[in-house]
């Protein structure tokens, strides 16, 4: 067995130059991002959080009242009842589309030539406006003559009233926001390709079945991507708006029809600020969300400690 | 202690989205006030709007009206419904259109945070009389004596009824009246069908939760105090919506009911008269011109709604044009109001929907409009009384035009309004009983009505 080194680079000025024109360049791509970050993102979450302790209704001048829309939110069942629906919404969603999504991924993962041209596919619908997607699955869900019912009518299965039971509601957004499961699949797939093949190989000589190598082996090389798409997933979850804000809110004025089983935590603050002009509570539940969002990511890392692989990391 | 918006970074958090508009910077304090007169003629310069989607022929004619009485002003119609966001960002931002289109019913609620201007000084100086308009639609945009806005259309309701399924239930039209409650319920359980544990015919739809307005007055009671000041526990109004819900509930329940609407064509030639999946329901007028454009052959008919002692009772809604805060322009913003809502425009309207009206072969359903003159003029002139049922709504919207009543302004106006709404919908989905939904609603109304300014 023969061994190679790698040749030891010494610093000389030519070299120092030319890291330090890369070094420029570096930060002339990244320089708008910075710029951009700092003025549209942490501007206004400044701005946001001054807000936050103030009574503004986006045409006078704001007032200061200190903690009262953090209190006022403690006492206001609507952002209990809006908190609710959103964690039920999470909950329900995030584990559904990340199994699905893994499902695709590995009949992908099987395919040969035409791998391509579906991995296209599945990534289409995320494509397609969030609005017009709440649109058709008003009708694709409708209880009485939907798409969904019917199918499962020709197996004898009468179908719940998905749009209008107020128990169906959320299982009926979840099932809808399973259009979108294309990016996930995308990321699966990608994190299946980079599995290594002796793996596979090496539990094949030990005897082990598919299931056992799949839980074995697939799931704990490709968890980085189920972690990291678990934190992605949750977080849009907990920020739910398009669909549901279309499929029962629609547009303020001329639909007057809601379900407060839709009602998400960000329909209600877009409600506060924009239909109510109540700037400053609507930041304040802003806030809020932005903490929850904090301390559930949190924990959903140290939680992952235990349970995700990282390839490149030191044991 | 006020905080300086200027001192505020601009921009927003895309997460949190309240961040975008109330980060836009701050309004300036200086700006033209309309009360304040020295706006100029109003024959010159750009006039921007929000809020008036687009233009049909009808609303096509009176922008060329305004165009050929003041061709130096420059229009920049910003062809889309009125949004919220968009008018308060550009109101808070210092950029506001000239004019804003939008629902009567919110005119008293960004009317009270100063988003619109009162238009009384302007109104006089270019000669618009509030008493040219209906006064139903001149009180919904009447806030503490001082007008925010010239009013425009004027939609009305009436039920409408489908001639094939009454004859079917051996009814006669007589037989669909809300007057007796009673009644009612018998006449519904006849004109209802289903098959196979679905609904395949709705018998009488109360269109709750925007009609609730109309079944209260039914029973005696006003949803909104002329003080403004929310009446949404009144028992009157409690045992009208656990009536109006007892007449769903009579039909399958909420949630079938309401898929099963859901599956109308409403705009189509395949409409829910056309496929017999409707019976009976209040509906606004401009609805008798959609069916005599995509179903001109249905036995069309009509009655009033009633109160409970057969009284004809009806109410109204619509939009109106305001002037916003620092607006640019507001004595062309004033002309345009003029112009759009004179009689001489609605009879110029008028004449461009009958030509519509003989290109396609059809009949002449009415205007609509908030100015009683125009209203009676477009009626001499083009509505032709007729022998079929298309012509007998039109005339009954037209008689209801006399008698509508409006909601009555407020400065909580839209929490008000949001406040009966959901209630109606938690009843609706069985989240809550009548009286206790209208309790809550009345205890969200009063809090925003207190807070208001």
């Amino acid at each position: 067995m023969s061994t190679t080194s790698a040749p030891v680079r010494r610093a000389t000025p030519g070299r120092s130059r030319r890291n330090w024109r890369e070094t420029r360049a570096a930060y002339a791509f990244i320089g708008l991002w910075i710029v951009g970050s700092l003025v549209f993102t942490l501007g206004p979450m400044i701005a946001s959080l001054v807000l936050s302790f103030t009574d503004y209704d986006a045409i006078a001048e704001p007032r200061n009242v200190g903690f009262d829309n953090y209190r006022e939110m403690i006492a206001d069942p609507k952002v209990a009842k809006a908190l609710g629906n959103t964690l039920v919404y999470a909950v329900l969603y995030v584990p559904t589309a990340m199994v699905v999504a893994l499902a695709l991924a590995l009949l992908l993962n099987r395919l040969g030539r035409g791998s391509g041209f579906f991995r296209t596919v599945f990534y289409l619908p995320v494509m397609t406006p969030t609005v017009a997607v709440g649109a058709l699955f008003l009708l694709l869900l409708n209880g009485n003559q939907g798409l969904l019912n019917r199918t499962l009518g020709l197996v004898g299965i009468t179908g719940p009233n998905w749009t209008t039971d107020t128990d169906w509601v959320k299982p009926g957004l979840a099932v809808t926001m399973l259009w979108g499961v294309g990016g996930m699949v995308v990321i699966y797939l990608a994190a299946l390709r980079q599995v290594p093949k002796d793996l596979y190989e090496a539990a094949d000589l030990d005897g082990a079945g598919a299931w056992t190598k799949f839980r074995r082996v697939t799931i704990p090389m490709i968890s980085g991507s189920l972690f990291f798409t678990l934190i992605v997933q949750t977080i849009a979850a907990l920020q739910m708006f398009d669909q549901a804000y279309t499929m029962f809110f629609g547009a303020q004025e001329n639909s007057t029809y809601s379900n407060e089983a839709a009602l998400f935590y960000v329909i209600y603050l877009f409600q506060q600020a924009f239909q109510f002009l109540h700037m400053g509570y609507a930041s304040a539940l802003a806030w809020l969300l932005f903490l929850i969002i904090i301390v559930i990511t949190a924990v959903q890392v140290r939680v992952s400690r235990r349970f995700v692989y990282y390839e490149g990391e030191r044991g | 202690m006020t905080i300086t918006r200027r001192g505020l970074i601009t921009g927003s958090l895309g997460t949190l989205a309240v961040g975008a508009l109330s980060a836009c910077g701050g309004v300036g304090d200086s700006g033209n006030d309309a009360s304040k007169g020295g706006a100029g003629k109003g024959d010159t310069g750009a006039l921007s709007t929000q809020g008036f989607g687009k233009p049909d022929d009808v609303g096509q004619a009176r922008i060329d009206a305004f165009k050929s009485a003041y061709p130096n002003v420059q229009v920049n119609l910003n062809e889309g419904d009125f949004d919220p966001q968009q008018f308060l960002s550009a109101v808070a931002s210092g950029n506001p259109p000239d004019l804003v289109y939008l629902d009567r019913g919110l005119v008293g609620s960004y009317a009270s945070r100063g988003a619109i201007q009162p238009l009384d000084d302007l109104l006089g100086g270019a000669g618009i009389k509030t008493g040219d308009y209906r006064e139903a639609a001149i009180k919904e945009v009447t806030l503490d004596g001082k007008v925010y806005g010239v009013p425009e259309f004027y939609n009305t309701r009436n039920i409408l009824v489908n001639g094939k399924a009454i004859e079917e239930a051996g009814l006669t039209l007589a037989d669909v009246s809300t007057t007796d409650w009673n009644r009612l319920h018998t006449v519904t359980r006849q004109l209802y069908r289903a098959a196979g544990g679905r609904t395949t015919r709705i018998g009488f739809d109360p269109k709750l939760p925007e009609f609730l307005p109309l079944w209260a007055k039914a029973n005696g009671a006003d949803l909104v105090n002329p003080d403004g000041s929310p009446n949404l526990e009144d028992p009157k109004i409690i045992e009208a919506l656990t009536y109006a819900l007892s007449l769903i509930d009579e039909q399958g329940g909420w949630s079938k009911f309401k898929a099963f609407r859901d599956t109308w064509d409403l705009f189509g030639a395949g409409n829910q008269f056309v496929k017999n999946q409707a019976a009976a329901f209040p509906w606004e007028g401009w609805y008798v011109n959609v069916l005599v454009q995509s179903s001109p052959k249905i036995d069309l008919r009509s009655t009033p709604f009633t109160d409970r002692q057969g009284k004809p009772i009806t109410f109204q809604n619509g939009s109106a044009w305001c002037l916003p805060k620092d607006a640019k322009n507001p004595a062309a913003a004033v002309n345009w109001m003029k112009v759009m809502t004179s009689t001489d425009t609605w009879l110029k309207a008028g004449a461009a929907r009958q030509a519509t009206v003989e290109q396609n072969k059809s009949i002449f359903t009415g205007l609509w409009t908030a100015n009683t003159a125009a209203d009676e003029q477009v009626k001499a002139k083009y509505v032709k009384p007729g022998p079929t049922g298309f012509d007998k709504a039109v005339e009954n919207y037209y008689a209801a035009s006399d008698y509508a009543f409006g909601v009555n302004a407020s400065k909580a106006g839209s929490e008000i309004k949001v406040a009966w709404q959901e209630a109606v919908n938690r009843a609706l989905s069985g989240q809550q009983k009548p009286d206790a939904a209208l309790r809550q609603a009345q205890s969200e109304a009063s809090k925003a009505f207190s807070a208001a300014k």
